[in-house]
């Protein structure tokens, strides 16, 4: 038998297996649009699987289908950090994500090549009440694509402000200072600092936290890090390692820091058997859900800088509403729909009543309930001051897949400072690399 | 492909038979339309997805578009400085492991194959960690081992003992996921070593015991030769798992404190997390080279071993 007999022959059953497929493809989309008879229409909303998350994607999508009753929204949810991202890419690459989808902005977003996966929604009519921060962090040279949800908030230190006043403590503007608070507190036989590796993202405050005192020091040193000219394991980046190497080296942490979850540590800084954690400033509304009497305990201070002068607060834009170029017609329409509520006064109203706001939002449609958790007062003084700036990953691209380990290996004892930022800087190459970017 | 089926329906070539009868030509009784299916399942599940994985490790892949980029992707990948330690923990835990597998395995076939009491019973008990999930183990045992809630600190600290970071001491971490490894895979091991001592014939035990052989005698000269083949396929099979094992490491420790359980397998998945997915892809072109390139040699040894007897 020759081989071209049998090659038209592969060719024609791989066509048939091609044919069986779109057609299952097909039955598939068709069963997902029966709900479709007599104008209505069904789309999905993708967001993480966060209790926190769920708490206000529901009431949202109740309210959104009471006032548009020929839409129906389900919710889907997906997992957090790395896995997420990767879900999040491999849906968009094979055509099926949500119709709307909740992401972060910033790097993150940009990495998932929205010129061609994302819808442009700079058409929209809410786009214009959008802070132009918060347009700047999901819009590329070609298209706005993603809608504000949330607020914004801060990576600083929350602090449990019972433990303050009883030790006699005043909020630290210098490192020293907030060392000396530490011994103090330590003294005083509470964990002066809550670190949790049982979540080990949450290592990485202390590094990405002093974001803004590092821009306090050097105005233009996220433009020179994207251009590979700036660099970790030279100051002042370096400085949140050796925190974090400091930290350790004096024994600040809480006993149980190796295997410690981040709502343990919020536990703990709740009930006041941890007085001080480096965390993002969104974590109001876990304490808000788990601890609600507590609330009003929690102050939040920048991380601190060596001189007070540079001690800045760093700002994280909220997450974004993203609509996939794959849901188009009906569905596109309905979908477009859903964000604008989200971002309308009454999608606001709904967020502010069922979540705990982290900072201000960034739409002017948007504005905070007038009963906040005192900790936002404590935000909005850095914001009213000038003394904020926004996150490496709203002003580079490069952010590297490994900082979180990193981080644990330095705040466990395992390397030094010095290691870690040298590994960190080994190990953005690669993602630099991947985004195609000059001078990497 | 095409060879292999003209080879397949050829007519019997007697002149070219070889000597012996183990070397002849098989003779396929089936007409060539009857291995299409298979072929094409073949084809479209297994050829075209490691020819596509090939190409895919020399370029930038992002899944929206890629660039061809040559070698970079395995030089990059051998630049990887956790890759060493990867390298260097893979195979702590595949061969300690299996080391564990084949001793406290036979261990357990020798008991189980002697008239215990209850021996039914025992032998499914050891069985049981097969059935269940990898993942739940994994996250069973990461409650069990907590340092500070954990039921094992816990007993641990009752009696007096010192309790220890099982999970979280970057001395322990590894060989804690590896002594779950074991306690998970021993039942595997232990069945085929029973079924390879009940394949004994019992008069070689009897004619031993005739001629007065102590316990010792009869374990090292007739169960633990004649069990060979069986230690051969635990061996192999025990080998291969530990040497690409993830799941459980990843559901117990994620890789860490740090990377210090870090295994080739786990680093290659953080970088398909990380999205990029060339360079991973040329991490699994690596990782299936080495495991081919331990397991042929050994493989090949055992097997001559077998022949042997």
């Amino acid at each position: 038998m020759s081989a071209r007999p049998l090659t038209t022959r592969l060719l024609a059953i791989g066509g048939a297996a091609v044919l069986i497929g779109s057609l299952a493809a097909c039955s598939s989309g068709g069963s997902a649009d029966t709900g479709s008879g007599g104008g209505k229409v069904t789309i999905t909303y993708l967001a993480d699987n966060a209790e926190a998350t769920a708490a206000t994607a529901k009431p949202l999508i109740a309210a959104f289908e009471k006032a548009n009753p020929d839409i129906t929204v389900k919710f889907d949810t997906k997992p957090q950090g790395t896995d997420g991202d990767n879900l999040v890419k491999t849906r968009l690459s094979t055509g099926e994500m949500a119709d709307v989808f909740n992401y972060n902005s910033g790097s993150l977003m940009q990495a998932l090549n929205p010129d061609n996966t994302l819808v442009d929604l700079s058409k929209e009519s809410w786009a214009k009440d959008v802070d132009p921060q918060f347009t700047k962090v999901v819009s590329t040279d070609k298209g706005m694509y993603g809608a504000p949800f949330g607020t914004s908030f801060g990576g600083a230190v929350l602090y449990n402000k019972k433990v303050y006043a009883d030790l006699g403590l005043s909020v630290p503007t210098t490192w020293a200072d907030f060392i000396s608070n530490s011994e103090k507190i330590k003294d005083a036989g509470i964990a002066p600092i809550i670190q949790t590796y049982g979540d080990t993202w949450t290592s990485q405050l202390f590094v990405l936290g002093d974001f803004a005192n590092i821009t306090a020091q050097q105005k233009n040193w996220a433009t020179q890090y994207t251009k590979h000219k700036e660099s970790y394991a030279e100051q002042p980046a370096l400085a949140g390692f050796q925190h974090l190497q400091e930290g350790k080296d004096k024994d600040l942490y809480n006993e149980d820091y190796a295997s410690a979850t981040q709502a343990n540590g919020l536990k703990m800084l709740a009930e006041g058997k941890g007085a001080q954690y480096p965390m993002l400033t969104n974590a109001i509304s876990a304490i808000q859900q788990d601890s609600p009497d507590a609330v009003n305990d929690i102050g939040a201070f920048a991380l601190p800088a060596e001189n007070a002068d540079d001690t800045n607060l760093t700002i994280w834009e909220p997450n974004g509403l993203y609509i996939p170029k794959t849901t188009t017609g009906d569905k596109l329409a309905a979908a477009k729909k859903f964000v604008a509520f989200a971002n309308s006064s009454e999608g606001c109203k709904v967020q502010n009543d069922t979540g705990t706001p982290g900072g201000p939002y960034v739409i002017s449609t948007c504005t905070l309930p007038d009963s906040v958790p005192p900790m936002i007062g404590d935000l909005q003084k850095y914001l009213d001051d000038g003394k904020a700036s926004p996150a490496l990953e709203f002003l580079s691209p490069i952010k590297g897949p490994n900082l979180e380990k990193i981080c644990v290996q330095v705040g466990s004892g395992i390397t030094n400072a010095a290691k870690g930022a040298d590994q960190y800087d080994d190990d953005v190459v690669q993602q630099a690399q991947q985004l195609g970017i000059k001078g990497w | 492909m095409t060879a292999t089926l003209t080879t397949a329906v050829a007519p019997p070539q007697t002149t070219k038979a070889g000597p012996g009868p183990a070397r002849r030509r098989m003779r396929s009784f089936y007409p060539a339309w009857f291995f299409i299916p298979a072929i094409a399942l073949y084809v479209v599940f297994f050829a075209v997805p490691t020819f596509a994985g090939f190409y895919f490790s020399l370029t930038r892949w992002t899944l929206f578009d890629q660039t061809f980029i040559g070698f970079d992707n395995f030089v990059r990948f051998f630049q990887d400085p956790q890759l060493v330690s990867g390298f260097v923990h893979t195979f702590e835990y595949g061969f300690v492991t299996s080391a564990a597998k084949v001793v406290l395995g036979l261990a357990l076939a020798l008991l189980l194959t002697s008239p215990v009491l209850g021996r039914g019973y025992l032998r499914a008990v050891v069985f049981f960690p097969v059935l269940v999930s990898t993942i739940g183990i994994g996250i069973t045992f990461k409650a069990l081992m907590d340092p500070f809630h954990g039921i094992i600190n816990g007993a641990l600290g009752a009696v007096g003992l010192p309790t220890l970071g099982w999970l979280t001491d970057p001395a322990l971490a590894l060989w804690s996921v590896a002594a779950v490894d074991v306690w998970k895979g021993v039942g595997i091991a232990t069945l085929i070593f029973i079924a390879g001592i009940v394949a004994i014939p019992q008069e070689y035990f009897e004619a031993a015991r005739v001629d007065g052989a102590s316990a010792w005698t009869i374990f090292k000269n007739i169960t633990l030769p004649l069990s060979r083949p069986a230690m051969g396929t635990v061996i192999i099979l025990s080998l291969i798992g530990g040497l690409r094992s993830f799941d459980l490491i990843w559901a117990m420790t994620g890789g860490g404190p740090g990377f210090t359980s870090d295994v080739i397998a786990s680093v290659i998945y953080k970088q398909y997390q990380a999205g990029f997915y060339g360079l991973s892809t040329a991490g699994n072109v690596v990782l299936f080279i080495v495991v081919t390139a331990i397991m042929v040699p050994i493989s090949w040894l055992i097997n001559r071993k077998e022949a042997d007897l």
